[in-house]
């Protein structure tokens, strides 16, 4: 195996039998010299390393039996007698003879050897086993427990452990590498700065880790300070889970690491007024702050473990209508608006038990709403390997070689989301094949590989999930749109476009490109209408291109359909919710603002003129107009956009309720949700209200124009 | 800058295997024979990090270990000990000398890179 080594090992190996066989006579000479015996043991003691080193075990082995008869002489166990040098000569000979037979000479008789080692062996006095065990600092591999088990390791090393050139951070690096892991460092030991010596470590680790490893697996990262510094291991088992009825409590915890006695625990127990054990026990000073959050978390932890192990023996799932789904759902959204109602009234009562009736609701509420909106989550895999059909299908159709990857098939989203997306993404796919990618000749001269690919790729980002449909074609053409752009009109020449929002002028309605229409994609059927169903469902599409490099489109999603991560808005006495996702900042209009742009619905943001519609106007409220307004700059029909509106409430997530089919042909209300106070809030549809506004301006501008030729 | 290592063995093989080994790795490598050749080569060129066996002519490996603690370059620098002996005393000596790790031979090249890995970072 290690073929490029065997040559310096035979160069080596001759040098050593060489000086071993100067050794040994010098030894028949002079049977006591130390030095003499040293150099012996250690020609040995090479040759038995470097053979071990490059896998010639039957030399290795051989001359481990000679090194472990000369070890003994080294130690004065055996003397050095006519015998012992006739044998190691005759040893030395064997070794000879064992590597060249790894370099393809004669085979030797295993029993020759043995004859020798047999003989060697009788020189010692008393023939123990003194083969040492063969071990390693780091094994390779090692026996898997498939269960992950949550561990509390407390990590103190010695204070000079610097001084022998180990790093902690390492070491806390390497066990995170076996699990998830969170590490505390405590700081408790750390000296004040004028006795504080640099070159000790004061600190310590708490670290709990969940991980299919054993014990054995995490002792093996501290092998070499082990025996030197303070380390323990818990492993937080049943029986710790069995005393506490299946959960596991703190007190426990603390006891268990010895944080706390159980007469400590008791005392606090029986005086303690407040609910929540922990407080008691720092307020007690019985212990830390530090000491009590380690125990939070391993509990925490436990309890997620729990969870998880939970979701893996019910995999057995059952089926339900997802109606039944949806009535669930409306069912939280009522609820949550009745809690809101009785948190309201409690606060408002000035009743303690009440209070507490409240917070509890609240609380079981809150997690209610999660779990039910959580049983609506589907894996987004389920409609990647229809894709994987159709880019087939195109690829053969078209006449390109097409490869699709994807990844993060397990990002889980809203059951109704991934409905409504099917087709967008279709369709970006479709585009990917058709126009992102170059026919396989083209390719070829371009340098590529003549199969090209597609990467789709969903990944979870805080409450959205972000969808990449990415290939590696030649990129958009730029100078195509912008000629398109021109003949359709969007673009003038003088106009200057940076080049986001020239590429992004693709999401124009009847924008395309391609000169002639394929059967495949750009029939009519745009990239606008791919914008339409993203933002239907709240969420946004922004694309990417490098010229010869390909085209990324990025989709961002919101989780849920149901919950809406909204700003809340006053004007006059209505109440109106702006999703967050679209919203980008909010600016003072006053009176002076409105009167230097000549009272235009205009307002300058960092030197950018933004427009902007007033709600009141637009929904025909009465009420007096405050002397500073508010304006909520927001995306809107790939535009930045401004909403007057008389205050700013702050942010408000709510669960979304249809308005009904009497309000179905409503422009700019997407839903409505209720309040604490009962109050109903009406939540806007931010594009189809630009929209809207866009077209009346119009038709003003156009009826003025209108009058003006009339009047001529 | 990759980091440097210096591989301190009296065997040629041994040396080539971790110069082969840490070389692929990324590191740069430089040798010595034993601790007498180490001390001399280190004063002009310190090392991020220590490789010696232990039993060598000359200068031994734990009289190394103590030599290169004793260089305000090597106060704090990982150094790993090769040893064939598993005995806990010299693995206890070289410890007390100051040595970080230790790995017994013969050893396969992911082992010595998963120990380098833990005490190099």
């Amino acid at each position: 195996m290690m073929d490029q080594y065997a040559e310096t090992f035979r160069e080596e190996t001759i040098e050593l039998l060489s000086e071993l066989e100067v050794g040994l006579l010098e030894l028949e000479q002079r049977p006591d010299d130390a030095d003499v015996i040293g150099r012996v043991f250690r020609a040995l003691h090479t040759v038995k390393g470097s053979a071990g080193m490059i896998g010639f075990d039957a030399i290795s082995d051989f001359t481990h039996e000679v090194e472990t008869v000369f070890e003994l002489v080294r130690s004065g166990s055996v003397a050095v007698s006519a015998e012992l040098v006739n044998l190691t000569l005759a040893a030395r000979d064997m070794i000879k003879s064992l590597m060249d037979a790894e370099f393809g000479g004669q085979p030797i008789d295993p029993e020759a050897a043995e004859q020798i080692v047999a003989a060697l062996r009788s020189l010692v006095p008393d023939t123990k086993e003194i083969a040492p065990p063969v071990e390693a600092g780091i094994e390779a591999t090692e026996p898997e427990v498939v269960e992950e088990t949550t561990y509390h390791i407390r990590f103190r090393p010695p204070a000079n452990i610097f001084h022998r050139g180990i790093r902690p951070l390492a070491l806390l690096q390497e066990l995170a590498r076996l699990g998830s892991c969170r590490i505390i460092a405590e700081t408790d030991a750390v000296p004040d700065l004028d006795e504080l010596d640099p070159e000790l470590c004061y600190l310590y680790w708490d670290i709990i880790l969940a991980t299919v490893h054993d014990e054995d697996k995490i002792r093996d990262v501290f092998i070499f300070v082990e025996d030197d510094c303070d380390l323990k291991i818990f492993a937080i088992n049943d029986d710790l889970l069995d005393a506490g009825g299946g959960e596991l409590r703190l007190g426990d915890i603390l006891i268990q690491h010895g944080d706390l006695t159980h007469e400590q625990l008791a005392q606090v127990m029986s005086s303690q007024s407040k609910p929540k054990l922990g407080e008691s026990l720092v307020q007690a000073g019985v212990v830390s702050g530090a000491q009590l959050d380690v125990a939070l978390e391993v509990q925490a932890q436990v309890k997620r473990q729990q969870q998880k192990r939970q979701a893996i023996d019910e995999a057995s799932s059952i089926r339900v209508r997802s109606e039944k789904l949806d009535s669930l759902v409306n069912l939280v959204g009522e609820l949550v608006t009745v809690q809101a109602r009785l948190s309201q009234t409690a606060d408002g009562q000035d009743s303690p038990v009440l209070s507490e009736i409240a917070e509890e609701v609240e609380r079981l509420t809150w997690e209610m709403r999660d779990h039910i909106l959580n049983i609506r989550m589907l894996p987004i895999g389920t409609t990647f390997s229809r894709y994987q059909r159709l880019v087939r299908d195109l690829s053969r159709e078209l006449g390109k070689e097409v490869q699709l990857v994807t990844a993060g098939a397990e990002t889980e989203l809203d059951k109704t989301v991934i409905e409504r997306l099917g087709d967008p993404l279709v369709h970006l796919i479709r585009n990917s094949i058709d126009h992102g990618l170059e026919s396989p000749e083209e390719r070829q001269a371009a340098g590529k590989n003549p199969k090209g690919t597609i990467f789709l790729s969903a990944t979870h980002s805080g409450a959205n999930v972000i969808l990449e449909i990415r290939d590696d074609g030649g990129g958009i053409n730029r100078e195509a749109i912008r000629e398109r752009a021109r003949t359709q009109g969007l673009l003038t020449s003088e106009m200057e476009t940076n080049d986001t929002e020239l590429i992004n002028l693709i999401f124009t309605p009847g924008f395309s490109t391609v000169g002639e229409v394929s059967s495949v994609s750009g029939r009519g059927v745009g990239m606008d209408v791919v914008k339409k169903a993203i933002d239907s469902l709240r969420g946004s599409i922004n694309v990417s291109s490098k010229s010869g490099e390909g085209t990324t489109f990025t989709v961002k999603l919101p989780l849920t359909l149901a919950i809406i991560d909204g700003l809340l808005v006053q004007v006059a006495e209505e109440i109106f919710v702006l999703p967050l996702s679209a919203v980008e900042e909010c600016i003072e209009l006053s009176r002076e603002d409105v009167a230097s742009a000549n009272n235009k619905n205009l307002i300058r943001v960092r030197g950018e003129i933004v427009p902007y519609l007033r709600l009141r106007e637009r929904f025909d409220l009465d009420g007096e107009l405050p002397d500073i307004e508010q304006v909520v700059v927001a995306e809107a029909q790939g535009q930045r956009v401004g909403f007057a509106v008389d205050h700013v409430i702050g942010e408000h997530q709510t669960v979304i309720k249809a308005l009904g089919t009497m309000y179905k042909d409503v422009k700019g209300l997407s839903g409505a949700t209720i309040l604490g106070d009962g109050t109903v809030a009406l939540i806007l549809d931010l594009p189809p209200l630009v929209q809207e506004a866009e077209l009346d301006e119009r038709e003003l501008t156009d009826s003025i124009q209108e009058k003006m030729i009339s009047f001529q | 800058m990759s980091k440097k290592i210096m591989a301190v063995d009296d065997s040629a093989t041994i040396r080539q295997v971790l110069n082969f080994t840490l070389q692929g790795a990324g590191f740069q490598v430089s040798e010595a024979e034993d601790g007498q050749d180490a001390l001399e080569k280190l004063a002009n060129d310190p090392p991020d990090m220590l490789i010696t066996d232990l039993n060598m002519p000359r200068m031994d490996g734990i009289q190394l270990i103590k030599e290169v603690r004793k260089q305000p370059w090597g106060k704090f620098i990982p150094i790993l000990m090769l040893t064939t002996e598993s005995q806990e005393a010299k693995k206890l000596e070289g410890k007390a000398a100051g040595a970080s790790a230790w790995l017994v031979k013969p050893f396969k090249p992911e082992q010595l890179l998963a120990i380098i890995n833990v005490v190099l970072l």
